[in-house]
C-alpha cells in the first residue's frame, strides 16, 4: 500500500510533463530517429586484427624496490652456486 | 737416541698431513664451483643465452640434449631462487629476476643474452642492454 501512494505522484508528474513538451518531444524524436538511421548507413565500425603481435608483459608483478634491496643478495647467491649461473 | 728419531718421524708425519690437507681444500673448492663441461661449452658457443627472468634458455635450434642441459641449470637455479627468496620475503620472481639482471651484467663477449625487448642478443665489450628495473 505505501509503495503504491508513493509510486503514483511521480508517474502523474511524468505524465504532465509529457504532455507539456509533446509536440517539442514528437520533432526531437523524428529528429533522432533520421540522426540514426543516417548514422547506421553511413558509420560502419571497422575491426581490425592488429598486424604486430600482442605482447604480453608477463614481469608486472615486479617490485623495482625489491630489485634494488636483493641487488647484494643475489650477487651472493650466484657466486655461492657458481656451477649453475 | 731412538726416541728423538721417533719424534721426527712424529713431526714429518703430521707436516705432510697438514700440507695434504691444505692442498686438498685449495683443490676442492673450486672444483665444487665450476661449470659442467657441456653447460659452459654450450654458453660459449651461443647455444644458450640468458634470460631476463633469472633462467637460461635455448637460442638456436633446440635439441634433446640441450633441453636436458637447460631444464637441468633451470630446475636447480629455481631450487636455489625458492630458497632464497623466502629468507628475503620477495616472491620467486622477484628474486630471479634481480638475479637476471646480474647474470645478463656477467655475461662475457661472445655470450647470449636477452634484451629488454625479448630478442637475443650478443654480448660485445659494451654494457649490455638491460631492463630498466636492473640496479
Amino acid at each position: 500500500m505505501i509503495v503504491r501512494k508513493s509510486t503514483k505522484p511521480s508517474g502523474n508528474a511524468k505524465a504532465s510533463a509529457m504532455q507539456n513538451g509533446h509536440a517539442i518531444g514528437t520533432r526531437w524524436a523524428r529528429a533522432g530517429m533520421a540522426g540514426l538511421i543516417a548514422a547506421g548507413l553511413a558509420g560502419c565500425i571497422n575491426v581490425a586484427a592488429p598486424d604486430k603481435p600482442i605482447v604480453i608483459e608477463l614481469n608486472i608483478n615486479i617490485r623495482q624496490e625489491v630489485i634494488y634491496r636483493l641487488a647484494e643478495d643475489a650477487a651472493a647467491t650466484i657466486e655461492e652456486n657458481a656451477d649453475i649461473f | 737416541m731412538g726416541r728423538l728419531s721417533e719424534m721426527m718421524k712424529l713431526r714429518n708425519i703430521a707436516i705432510s698431513g697438514a700440507a695434504a690437507a691444505l692442498a686438498l681444500g685449495a683443490f676442492a673448492s673450486p672444483v665444487m664451483a665450476q661449470r659442467d663441461p657441456a653447460y659452459a661449452a654450450a654458453r660459449s658457443a651461443g647455444q644458450i643465452g640468458e634470460k631476463m627472468d633469472g633462467y637460461i634458455g635455448i637460442v638456436g635450434a633446440e635439441n634433446a640434449d640441450l633441453r636436458r642441459l637447460v631444464n637441468d641449470i633451470n630446475i636447480k637455479r629455481r631450487a636455489v631462487y625458492a630458497e632464497q627468496a623466502q629468507q628475503n620475503n620477495v616472491t620467486l620472481e622477484e628474486y630471479a629476476f634481480s638475479a637476471g639482471c646480474q647474470l645478463i651484467m656477467k655475461t662475457v663477449p661472445g655470450e647470449k643474452y636477452q634484451a629488454p625487448g625479448g630478442a637475443w642478443e650478443t654480448r660485445t665489450s659494451a654494457p649490455p642492454q638491460r631492463d630498466s628495473r636492473c640496479p
